[in-house]
């Protein structure tokens, strides 16, 4: 058994999603990495050091820049002649191209599985996490998508997998990449933080949201996140969603302020190892899956909070 | 503009979902049914193109049972023209879907699909993807931002590090993020109207899919549930506990 992992990165760094996808695969079979992109040398060498890694497919041309999916798809449908898993993070990445590729191969894809009970026996969230399926694949080849969070991330040093250059194809066209209006921050990256303080609709306005939560965020060294409700309201952009719909995060300690807790938002964090709730309503459902809660104003608790630490 | 929406019918998105004693799935007896919100916001945007002279027909399109007729009416009541239902009592999954839709994009011919980026029942996030790939068609999955003009599509999509922009040629497969626009609600006049607007039955044999599923279900259950802790009186006490965990000096 082989299992082709694909590999998402930044053109700077191999992302974390992509090491708890190298975990995962390695269930499966012998790991080979697939790294596409253009001008992407550094990050193959990166790849080839993850522990558990054994070979680093490189596809690296112009016209996979920006790896859209309707370049890639036809590339990793091609390679996946010689694999019996495709597997990609459940990120929008990999959540983009791994449909496209199991449709390449007519596979019905296993999304955002949550453990491998087998070779071809996969536990998945359904209905925004209110219940867990467990199901079993009938296809030949496997194409999977992995919840990050379920998994440990494997280590970025001690592997040394061989690097091979591969056919990068043809250039599809059907789509041209215009551009992409990066969120810059300082701050950690949401889904591999080791704290985030996430903020609700009671914070009233973008205003508060930023001048309460900054702070706080900086003195512990966290990141940024936000409910669904905070994010239609405009208090802070899309990429802070936490959530079924947004992202699916598990810090060491998740700070939720002003969120009552909406399902959905639940499915999004609850496998936090500590989850903190600040919220002025104790029957907030949040305070049902916090571990530690603190009923309260937060125009007062929070600048309190940020002195005091 | 030629466009065709995919609309599915799953559980409404307030009701909770119970899962079955037996271990076999969610419960749907007796439970409220409505339009997948996401496919509501895909129906909202072809008719917006229509209302700004973008788009010339809508054709909404529902794969299930029967009772999946009032959510293609739901679709006629917001704006679409008319309606195809792919008539199954088998739960299709995402591949079978997108075959059914790439058979009917091949007799309706449309310049655009349009479709939720998920189902809120099975989470799978994959029709379209899967849709574009079977018709060899460029793909705008997560859209929070549609432009339609001169045989191109300029997609703006919500992905993990911000806001990504693709230009996609025409005919393409548009997927529908949340924050793409606020459906409208059909008003009674209108609700009327789409009463007497066509709607066509065929089944998935008529259009030579074979819809069997490759997943099987083994069991569903309910996920483990987390324990509610403790509560604290203070700050101080809330600062003293964060340092106990070591995130606070």
């Amino acid at each position: 058994m082989s299992a082709l992992v694909l590999i998402e990165h930044d053109g700077k760094t191999v992302k974390d999603a992509s090491l708890a996808t190298v975990t995962a695969a390695a269930k499966l079979g012998e790991v080979h990495a697939l790294v596409a992109g253009s001008g992407v040398d550094s990050i193959a060498a990166e790849t080839a050091k993850v522990a558990g890694v054994a070979k680093v497919l490189v596809a690296d041309a112009a016209h996979l820049d920006h790896e859209l999916a309707e370049e890639l798809a036809p590339v990793i449908a091609k390679l996946m002649d010689g694999h019996d898993a495709f597997v990609a993070p459940a990120t929008t990445f990999g959540k983009n191209i791994a449909p496209r590729v199991a449709a390449l191969l007519d596979v019905m894809q296993v999304s955002d599985i949550l453990s491998i009970e087998g070779a071809d026996t996969f536990t998945r969230p359904i209905y925004a996490g209110n219940a867990i399926a467990t199901v079993k694949s009938n296809d030949a080849k496997k194409v999977i998508t992995v919840r990050t969070t379920a998994f440990e991330k494997a280590a970025r040093e001690g592997g040394s997998a061989s690097v091979e250059k591969m056919d990068a194809g043809q250039p599809a066209g059907l789509s041209t990449f215009v551009g992409l209006e990066a969120s810059e921050s300082e701050r950690p990256e949401l889904t591999s933080a080791k704290v985030i303080v996430s903020g609700g609709r009671a914070f009233g306005s973008s205003d508060d949201f930023h001048k309460l939560l900054d702070p706080l965020a900086d003195k512990l060294g966290a990141a940024v996140g936000a409910s669904r409700a905070a994010v239609d309201a405009g208090y802070a952009p899309n990429d802070y969603q936490v959530g079924q719909t947004g992202k699916i995060v598990a810090p060491e300690v998740y700070i939720a302020i002003g969120i009552s807790g909406a399902i959905q938002h639940l499915a999004g964090m609850k496998d936090s190892k500590t989850i903190v709730a600040i919220n002025k309503d104790e029957e907030a459902p949040i305070f049902q899956v916090a571990d530690i809660g603190l009923v309260g104003d937060l125009f007062k608790i929070v600048p309190e909070l940020t002195e005091k630490l | 503009m030629k466009l065709l929406v995919a609309v599915k019918r799953v559980i409404d998105f307030n009701v909770k979902p119970r899962v079955k004693m037996d271990g076999s799935g969610v419960d749907l007896a007796n439970v409220k049914m409505s339009m997948n919100p996401f496919d509501e916001i895909a129906v909202e945007e072809a008719i917006r193109l229509k209302e700004k002279g973008v788009a010339t027909e809508i054709v909404a399109v529902s794969i299930g049972p029967a009772k999946a007729q009032e959510t293609l009416r739901t679709a006629l009541a917001m704006g679409a023209d008319r309606a195809i239902l792919v008539q199954t009592d088998e739960e299709v999954e995402p591949l079978g879907v997108a075959k059914i839709l790439a058979k009917i994009a091949e007799e309706e011919k449309p310049h655009m699909i349009v479709l939720g980026k998920q189902a809120i029942d099975d989470d799978n996030n994959a029709t379209g993807q899967m849709l574009a790939a079977l018709l060899g068609w460029p793909q705008g999955t997560f859209a929070s931002k549609v432009e339609a003009s001169n045989g191109r599509v300029k997609v703006t999509r919500e992905v993990d590090g911000g806001l990504e922009t693709e230009d996609l040629q025409v005919p393409a497969v548009v997927t529908t993020d949340l924050r793409l626009n606020e459906p409208r609600y059909a008003s009674l006049p209108n609700i009327m109207k789409a009463k007497s607007k066509p709607l066509a039955t065929k089944t998935p044999d008529d259009l030579g899919v074979d819809v069997a599923r490759r997943l099987e279900t083994v069991k569903v259950v309910e996920p483990a549930k987390r324990q509610a802790g403790i509560k604290v009186g203070s700050v101080d006490e809330l600062v003293e506990k964060l340092k106990g965990m070591g995130i606070a000096k």
